[in-house]
């Protein structure tokens, strides 16, 4: 659905952010972007949504260039920004007013949802940013676009909300779709994404599903650091040593730990490569 | 559902799967709730409930109906015992064997204990009728 070939990006031409990147994303799933503070995480949504254009290399998203801005492409992607910019008029205007946008548009569901985020029937202007950002989440989730971007949507979110947005990811996805998820908060939708990119300093590390990280490694709180085994990575602390080691035959499958993950792509930047690429 | 324990979630829903067999909340050859229905309800991305499902088709546990659903099988009262009965043989006995070992806990000590529980029960289930 989406394919990076030797893409350069740059605020400015000196300075790359990313520099001849390759990556490729598939329909039918819930992706992860994971990535420190700064790492480039909102660019790479941008430069999907063509919000921002590459410098260099080719960047196709449903066969279409982004950066021509065609409406057919338009229609089929829907970014909520981190930040959200919403003028002061009523939450129904506001979705009338994007609906023409998105041919797949359903008004019915769009109600539905904000009914379920408990967002109050009035103008845009009264309402907390939390429930700002749900109007948006709840506009693009019935805008049935192809391609659903979510910049840190949990961010101000209350706990129903988030529990909600879980409900409503596992509602709209299908094979046609793909929803990515830019986040920090990794415990928010943990149990949703199904497919990790992670990025550090202008470098995509990772880009798997959680299957096959789960099949290559194992994490676990160990009470003692074995001499013998290798580690890829260990974090300690009175409580033991979560470990993170590449599975062998008798290791039982374990449950990802996404914190974990991360902390090992970002510190063992390498090793978890080699396994992966 | 929080998904606590340090097993793949797919399995942790398959585990559940199998309780509400056994405690008859989904009866043998009655659908259970599609892909998406558990996805949704369970808050999981429907791939890893797909893969559940999966997983208990090839343990003969469940049956996929095309373009009906998925029903539980005749006879899956004793799969789902068999294959619990291998988890907990597999998985559960070697963390109590090793709890054993390091407090020192001796194996007539917890047939002991065993025992007086097994007669506990029958008391109760007794007192109950």
């Amino acid at each position: 659905m989406i394919q990076f070939n030797n893409v350069s990006f740059g605020y400015s031409k000196q300075k790359l952010l990313y520099a001849n990147i390759n990556l490729e994303l598939r329909a039918g799933s819930v992706y992860g972007l994971l990535g420190k503070n700064g790492a480039g995480k909102s660019t790479l949504l941008k430069l999907m949504a063509g919000l921002v254009y590459p410098q260099q290399g080719k960047l196709s998203v449903f066969d279409a260039d982004p950066t021509k801005r065609d409406p057919s492409f338009m229609h089929e992607v829907f970014f909520i920004p981190e930040e959200i910019d919403t003028p002061s008029i009523h939450v129904l205007d506001f979705g009338a007013e994007h609906m023409p946008f998105y041919p797949k548009f359903n008004n019915d569901q769009f109600l539905h949802y904000l009914k379920e985020f408990d967002i109050p029937m009035t103008n845009l202007n009264t309402m907390s940013f939390g429930q700002k950002k749900k109007v948006w989440i709840a506009m693009g989730m019935a805008s049935n676009a192809s391609l659903i971007i979510l910049d840190e949507p949990t961010n101000g979110l209350d706990i129903p909300s988030k529990r909600m947005l879980r409900k409503l990811i596992a509602t709209v996805l299908n094979e046609d779709t793909c929803i990515i998820i830019s986040t920090h908060q990794v415990k928010d939708l943990d149990s949703l994404i199904d497919k990790i990119i992670l990025v550090d300093e202008g470098e995509i590390i990772v880009n798997t599903d959680t299957e096959s990280i789960t099949e290559k490694l194992v994490f676990k709180l160990s009470p003692n650091i074995s001499t013998t085994d290798q580690y890829l990575y260990y974090e300690t602390s009175l409580a033991g040593h979560l470990i993170v080691k590449e599975r062998s035959l008798e290791d039982e499958a374990t449950k990802l730990d996404l914190e974990l993950f991360f902390n090992a792509g970002i510190n063992n930047k390498n090793g978890i490569k080699q396994l992966f690429n | 559902m929080n998904f606590h324990s340090n097993k793949a979630i797919y399995i942790q829903i398959a585990d559940l799967i199998c309780e509400k067999i056994l405690s008859k909340t989904f009866k043998e050859e009655e659908r259970i709730p599609s892909v998406r229905e558990l996805a949704i309800d369970l808050e999981v991305n429907p791939n890893t409930v797909m893969r559940t499902y999966e997983y208990l088709q090839d343990l003969h546990i469940i049956t996929n109906k095309r373009g009906v659903g998925f029903f539980v099988n005749t006879y899956s009262i004793e799969k789902v015992t068999a294959y619990l009965r291998k988890e907990f043989m597999e998985q559960e006995l070697p963390t109590l064997f090793k709890n054993m070992k390091i407090l020192a806990v001796n194996i007539n000590e917890l047939e002991k204990l065993y025992h007086q529980y097994l007669q506990n029960n029958i008391k109760n289930s007794n007192e109950k009728k």
